[in-house]
């Protein structure tokens, strides 16, 4: 089992891998899509309270989750590249960075459109929302330093050790702004009271965060490609490649 | 030459700080009349009404100390860097983790400690009462270390690359959201008379984590920068 | 099928603007990023190769 890791964390070995994998789950993730889609408008019916703008909370809330897993699996990678140094579990935290970057966005703007027709604002000093615009913040500063930094291999290792110091803060600050927000009690709704769902909507729901995840492994694999050729252009196994293009 | 103890190298590094800052004070003051300036840049944006101010100044304050003690912050390492004394560092033969410890310390002294020591003129232009302003500095007593702490590890990510200072804000602050909020947390606990107790706890709790882990995370990242 | 015809599942029940805001701004950054992704992958490539020609044409130069 071991063995067989080592061999997959070498980049030689894992650039043709993750050529071939690439498809598979791109098509998977457009699969999960249809289908979450399907699950989510055609069969899920009205809700009887919120009408129909609650059909959004199929991507904001996948969007929601993604985010933070992509966090917790990029300090992950990093962590592994602090202890073994690898070259690959550094370019596999660079290359998720974006993508959850892009999820804690895609959360916040949906959960916006979500709170205007249900609690008649689009920005509510909420507990989830406020510590998601706070992830967004971490993820922009470690995609800040790992491009403020023109050597790879130190910007590599320099947000290494920012990401695992920021998932080990992402508790504390989650639960210090529910704190927060427990102390300034009053005028704001907590989304906490959203009733309770029907079993085809957590479902579509479901499924939706499935083809999200099938969606992530694709463009992160096809970003750790490039990465792949570019900090190893100097072996032969990359000109090899190369050679082949033409 | 002889080994030198661990206690006279923390020593030496601490004595050496404020040695260096002794003699270029301006740095320290800059960091006072920062933390002067923008509390008072308050009432004359939110206006002189003293029942507004006396809600908002446990936050502003707060605040202030924040972006003043981040102010400081790129000079930390930087000078040692350019002039070789972290390399001497690394190559201690004491853990360097410690060392980066001294040095916050002595940090710590030069910049969190006079913003303790000014913050209740800042509360009484804000019209926070005795009890308040009390609390007020204990909250910034055990908070300022917090501050320095974790940007030490900003600091010595961002050492030598180019934007260091604008970058380090944007490392760091996300990361000082807890101490912000239980610092503030209490002292607006207390104007509401509501038990403020836990919210010291809690910033004395993170206190001592990032005692513990936050020399570690810097002394990996200054061994990353330097090398 | 909740809808009864296609400009029933467009009005969305009135919450067309936030319904179809936010799936549409969703998919514009999904596709954005894919689109980041290849055109990445094909400067890259197309870099790498410039490079291995530059360092063919000088071989060339010095072995004559």
């Amino acid at each position: 089992m071991t063995n067989l890791w080592l061999y997959f964390s070498s980049p030689k070995t894992f650039y043709p891998l993750a050529g071939k994998l690439i498809p598979v789950f791109s098509l998977l993730a457009i699969i999960l899509i249809a289908i979450g889609l399907y699950m989510g408008f055609a069969v899920a019916p009205t809700d009887y309270k919120q009408g129909d703008s609650y059909r959004i909370i199929y991507i904001h809330v996948a969007a929601a989750w993604m985010s933070m897993f992509i966090y917790v699996v990029m300090a992950g990678w990093a962590a592994v590249g602090m202890i073994w140094n690898t070259k690959l579990s550094d370019m596999m935290a660079g290359s998720l960075a974006p993508t959850g970057a892009m999820f804690a966005f895609v959360a916040l703007w949906t959960g916006a459109l979500w709170g205007k027709p249900t609690w008649g604002t689009y920005w509510v000093w909420d507990a989830r929302l406020t510590s998601e615009l706070i992830l967004l913040f971490l993820y922009v500063g470690f995609i800040a330093l790992r491009s403020a930094i023109d050597d790879p291999r130190r910007a590599a290792r320099a947000s290494a050790v920012l990401a695992v110091v920021g998932v080990i803060n992402v508790p504390i600050i989650y639960f210090s702004v529910r704190w927060w927000n427990t102390l300034h009690q009053g005028a704001s709704v907590s989304p906490e009271m959203a009733p309770k769902m029907a079993a085809t909507m957590l479902w579509a729901m479901f499924v939706m965060a499935m083809a999200f995840w099938m969606y992530t492994i694709a463009v992160v694999l096809a970003r750790v490609r490039s990465e792949i050729l570019e900090r190893e252009s100097s072996t032969e196994w990359v000109r090899e490649i190369l050679a082949r293009q033409r | 030459m002889g080994e030198v103890s661990l206690i006279t190298a923390l020593r030496t590094v601490v004595a050496r700080e404020i040695t260096l800052a002794m003699r270029r004070r301006t740095d320290v003051f800059t960091t006072l009349f920062f933390f002067i300036i923008a509390v008072t840049l308050f009432p004359l944006g939110v206006g002189p009404d003293i029942e507004v101010l006396r809600t908002i100044a446990p936050g502003v304050i707060w605040v202030a100390a924040l972006l003043a003690s981040m102010l400081a912050l790129s000079r930390l390492f930087s000078s040692d860097f350019q002039d070789g004394t972290l390399e001497q560092l690394l190559l201690a033969p004491h853990p360097l983790s410690l060392l980066v410890l001294g040095k916050v310390f002595a940090h710590w002294l030069l910049t969190g400690v006079p913003l303790v020591v000014l913050s209740p003129l800042l509360g009484m232009q804000l019209g926070l009462d005795a009890q308040a302003i009390g609390l007020l500095m204990g909250t910034l007593l055990l908070g300022t270390p917090i501050l320095s702490l974790i940007g030490a590890v900003g600091a010595a990510l961002t050492l030598g690359v180019r934007g260091g200072g604008v970058l380090i804000s944007l490392l760091v602050l996300p990361l000082y959201v807890p101490v912000l909020i239980f610092g503030a947390g209490a002292v607006d606990a207390q104007a509401k008379a509501v038990e403020f107790g836990a919210w010291l706890y809690l910033l004395g709790a993170f206190l001592v984590m990032t005692i513990v882990f936050a020399p570690f995370a810097a002394a990996a990242a200054l061994r990353i920068s330097v090398e | 099928m909740q809808w009864a015809s296609w400009s029933d599942f467009w009005a969305m029940g009135g919450y067309a603007f936030f319904v179809w805001g936010s799936y549409g701004v969703t998919a514009a950054l999904m596709i954005a990023e894919v689109i980041l992704v290849v055109r990445r992958r094909r400067a890259t490539l197309e870099q790498l190769a410039r490079a291995a020609r530059m360092e063919k044409g000088q071989r060339n130069e010095s072995s004559q």
